[in-house]
């Protein structure tokens, strides 16, 4: 069938997986969920202490076995060691196979796990982030399922009603006490929020807490509880701390990124919702992340605070809550050491589930009430559709993460993005990958202009009124292609290497495996 | 191919800001940031093995991207180098609206390179006496000479002094209240102004000292200079901020101008407005402040282009 | 023009586009390799071949390592290196002849 987004999606893929093609926003509204409960076992007679001597042991101790489903977090981003470790004692020391990795995202932390794929000993992906190495052997259809890429509002939703069944999910925690209370900061490899881990810990048969930091017990307050941890193991080093956290994320100085910057609080004070109490999300790209810079200049022109902010955060982010310009903020990831140093510790800087965060089938999620998000791009067409998942090149490297989700559930998404890329129209006429649905995006802030989407009418006023000048995206488009040439199309054979599910779980668009372009044979 | 327009020999040049010709990423599309002039660099910004490459970059450059009302002026190695004969026939022949030539120190230099862009003019089959000039002062003896070099030829455009190498010569370096170069500068405006001609103040090259460039384009502003070398487009906005004038200026001006055309229509060469006499003496200053303020955006009227 | 000896011009950086040429006797041996080669390699092979030919290059050996260039830059990189194979790209170069 051809989708909402104008994707064609293989009959037989929605048949085998019981799934829709992508119907439009808030399709899913008012329909009801059932959720899955785990098996989990119980721990009723008194014990000291859940440790274990090694993620082998806590492996044999929770049933491992071929064709399990093993879930991670990706809270230490690129310094992330625990991943590589559970699956190399999983296949190296008790031989097996068959296993399917669902982790919040995957990065070049895990270019060891594209060897499993190649080996044929893990079968299954389920990310929202993929790239590197892995991107590289999915693409080239390695794996054997294709890998499906949720955004960080459709893995809860997915794991809540049973659609991903986590047989055990591998919580890095950086300190634990000895039955599995866990926090994201106090110990060596600090990374603030543990938000991405709460629902794979609630909804896993087994849980297994892997820490470099025991602390006494009861480590509080825990964002995953001892209530559902089977095991804890104590290892050298869960991650390299540098590569965890950055040390600050400095606001750009890039000319091209600040003058974006600029016109996106330019255009976010034209509209209507920019008002006291008014709520945002940033993403920490160069050009999104300088928006905090104009925009604390924007409200102090005005008179108006933030009222909550949202989000991965970051030090700018934590500035604005110290010097009280903005209300609350509220964090499922920290991106910098600014960020993790502040959860918990500044007042009203508090920590939320993905669930809380941006789960389309619960009873309300935070983006829901989000005013304004600033996102970036790969690519967006002239339908307003965003890629954040496929190079250019088709090939994997990329993450919805928060994208679709703050994108429809905000009122005004805003996408930030240079015009060109080297050779790389980003506004173009067709994305490589549809992310997220032009019908969620609705402001193109580019360096050659802005355009706002067609069907919000009542943005083009405010920004007529303001006078704040801006053109179609069939202009932009137009222009970039002038300047880097038309784009040949790319050339794709039938196998599908991923499934992109929407937030709401129907499909989205789906990859195939690249035909690499052939000098010599053309 | 482009086909750029007439250069005009006095039109805006707040910013002026330099480009290494060697660099396809940053020159594709430097005028996005509004900049009035740029400054494709072949000299100091191209290694010396690698002049004969920026120079065919440089022609594609020049054929192919459309800068719009951007100018485009070039600056040639000096005229101690091999190179700066090929600088200006590949200049003329790709059609840049201008040249700026290096450590220029006397009136012999303008011609020199005059001599050679009309021979290249007419090689290329460019229009006579399109393309401009500008020269650089960068010794003490260009500025001894300024005012020969600024009225050397009708081609010459403007005269901008080069701090890095005349600070140099005169054993100073850069002083936060601009004393270093206060002669130099002044110096340099007096012949500027006495031919008649524009005048831009050097480059400020410390991109963290947002303050001590403020400062020192508020002193350009008050000397009288007509526009600032930039190295990075963060320079700009603050440049055509400093450099518009102020809402007064502008509606002073439109009322001068318009009573101007209209008491003139009559044959009436003295006039008051606002109680002030005004003759035609005020009529250029006043249109200068009308085309810097329709360039700034304060002024939409139809008095001035 | 004839190849009278390897040369290069262009860099690695992003944006831009290494090319050399060296003799050869068999005709434009192209190899190339492109960080946009799936969208663009058509054209960029299309760019090298129509320059080499305005070039008059019959022979040569050419490699092209393109960092997204835009076209502009690899018609400029792959005269440049044509030009100083014959030890010619220093004066006198024919622009708006065979240079366009």
């Amino acid at each position: 069938m051809i989708n909402k987004v104008g994707r064609e999606i293989p009959d037989e893929l929605l048949a085998k997986y019981g799934k829709e093609g992508y119907q439009g926003k808030n399709y899913m509204d008012g329909k009801y969920i059932q959720k899955a409960a785990p098996k989990t076992r119980r721990c009723e007679k008194p014990a000291e202490s859940k440790i274990v001597a090694s993620i082998v042991d806590a492996l044999k101790l929770c049933g491992a076995k071929d064709g399990m489903t093993f879930s991670f977090h990706h809270h230490l981003r690129e310094g992330d060691y625990v991943v590589n470790m559970v699956m190399a004692a999983a296949i190296e020391e008790l031989g097996l196979k068959d296993l399917t990795i669902a982790a919040t995202s995957l990065g070049k932390a895990h270019d060891p796990i594209a060897a499993y794929i190649e080996e044929g000993k893990v079968i299954g992906i389920q990310t929202s982030g993929i790239r590197d190495k892995i991107g590289e052997v999915v693409s080239a259809g390695k794996l054997k399922t294709p890998a499906i890429i949720r955004s960080h509002g459709g893995r809860p939703r997915a794991i809540e009603g049973g659609e991903v069944h986590i047989d055990i999910a591998f919580v890095a925690a950086p300190t634990s006490d000895c039955v599995g209370n866990c926090r994201g900061i106090g110990g060596k490899s600090n990374c603030g929020s543990l938000g991405y881990a709460m629902t794979d810990a609630k909804y896993a048969d087994h849980v297994v807490v892997i820490t470099d930091c025991l602390v006494d017990f009861p480590n509080m307050p825990a964002s995953v509880e001892a209530i559902d941890v089977d095991a804890v193991v104590e290892v050298e080093s869960i991650g390299n701390p540098k590569k965890i956290a950055s040390a600050a994320a400095r606001i750009s100085q890039n000319p091209r990124d600040l003058m974006m910057a600029e016109d996106v609080a330019r255009v976010i004070a034209a509209t209507p919702y920019f008002k006291e109490g008014f709520s945002f999300q940033t993403g920490v790209g160069g050009p999104s992340l300088a928006a905090n810079l104009f925009l604390e200049k924007a409200m102090d022109e005005k008179g108006i605070k933030m009222g909550w902010a949202i989000g991965g955060i970051c030090g700018p982010m934590v500035e604005l809550l110290k010097k009280g310009k903005v209300g609350k903020v509220i964090d499922v990831q920290d991106f910098d050491l600014d960020a993790v140093n502040s959860i918990n510790q500044t007042p009203n800087h508090f920590e939320m589930s993905a669930s809380q965060y941006a789960n389309p089938a619960n009873k309300g999620a935070f983006v829901n009430k989000l005013d304004y998000v600033v996102l970036a791009a790969l690519e967006i067409d002239t339908n307003f559709n965003v890629n954040v998942l496929t190079g250019s090149d088709g090939v994997l490297r990329g993450a919805p993460g928060g994208h679709p989700d703050t994108a429809a559930g905000s009122k005004c998404c805003i996408i930030v993005t240079p015009l060109t890329r080297g050779r790389m129209a980003t506004v173009c006429e067709h994305v490589v990958t549809v992310t997220t649905p032009g019908d969620c995006v609705d402001v193109l802030v580019t360096d050659y202009g802005i355009a706002v989407n067609p069907l919000r009418q009542d943005i083009i006023e405010c920004l007529d009124a303001a006078g704040i000048k801006h053109v179609t995206i069939e202009e932009l488009k137009e222009k970039a292609y002038s300047l880097v040439g038309r784009p040949d199309d790319l050339e794709w054979e039938d196998k599908v290497v991923a499934i992109l599910e929407a937030r709401d779980g129907t499909i989205l668009d789906v990859v195939r495996k690249i035909k690499p372009f052939d000098p010599d044979k053309n | 191919m482009i086909q750029r327009p007439t250069p005009e020999r006095f039109r805006l040049r707040r910013s002026m800001i330099f480009m290494s010709a060697q660099k396809p990423g940053m020159i594709k599309d430097a005028y996005i940031y509004g900049v009035d002039s740029i400054m494709l660099d072949l000299e100091d910004a191209v290694a010396e093995n690698q002049k004969d490459a920026a120079r065919f970059s440089l022609y594609h450059t020049l054929k192919t991207i459309d800068y719009g009302n951007t100018e485009v002026i070039v600056r040639i190695n000096g005229l101690d180098t091999p190179h700066w004969q090929e600088d200006i026939r590949v200049c003329v022949a790709g059609g840049a609206d201008g040249i700026r030539i290096a450590k220029c120190e006397s009136a012999h230099d303008v011609h020199v390179v005059e001599e050679a862009v009309a021979a290249a003019e007419e090689e290329f089959g460019v229009e006579k006496g399109r393309t401009l000039l500008m020269a650089a002062l960068e010794s003490p003896k260009g500025i001894i000479n300024a005012y020969e070099i600024c009225a050397a030829s009708d081609r010459m455009f403007g005269v901008a002094i080069s701090g890095g190498d005349f600070r140099k010569c005169m054993q100073t370096t850069p002083q936060r209240d601009g004393i270093d170069m206060v002669v130099a500068r002044g110096q340099m405006l007096i012949a500027a102004r006495a031919a008649g001609i524009q005048c831009f103040d050097t480059v400020f090259t410390n991109l963290d000292d947002m303050e001590g460039f403020e400062a020192e384009v508020r002193q350009n502003k008050a000397m009288g200079f007509d526009g600032k070398s930039l190295v990075n487009p963060k320079q700009i906005r603050l440049v055509h901020q400093i450099f518009a004038p102020t809402e007064k200026e502008v509606i002073q001006a439109e009322k001068i101008v318009a009573a101007y055309r209209e008491q003139s229509a009559r044959g009436v060469g003295v006039f008051t407005v606002d109680g002030k006499m005004i003759d035609i003496a005020f009529v250029p200053g006043a249109e200068r402040t009308l085309r810097l303020a329709k360039a700034c955006g304060m002024y939409e009227g139809d008095l001035v282009k | 023009m004839e190849i009278l000896k390897p040369a290069t011009a262009g860099t690695l950086e992003s944006s831009d586009a290494q090319i050399t040429v060296e003799p050869g006797t068999n005709g434009i041996e192209l190899t190339m390799t492109s960080s946009v080669m799936n969208q663009y390699g058509r054209q960029i092979k299309a760019t090298v071949l129509e320059t080499l030919e305005r070039l008059e290059v019959k022979n040569a050996k050419v490699s092209v390592v393109d960092k997204g260039a835009l076209d502009c830059t690899l018609k400029a990189r792959v005269e440049c290196a044509v030009f100083r194979s014959a030890d010619m790209s220093e004066k006198n170069i024919p622009w708006g002849g065979i240079i366009k």
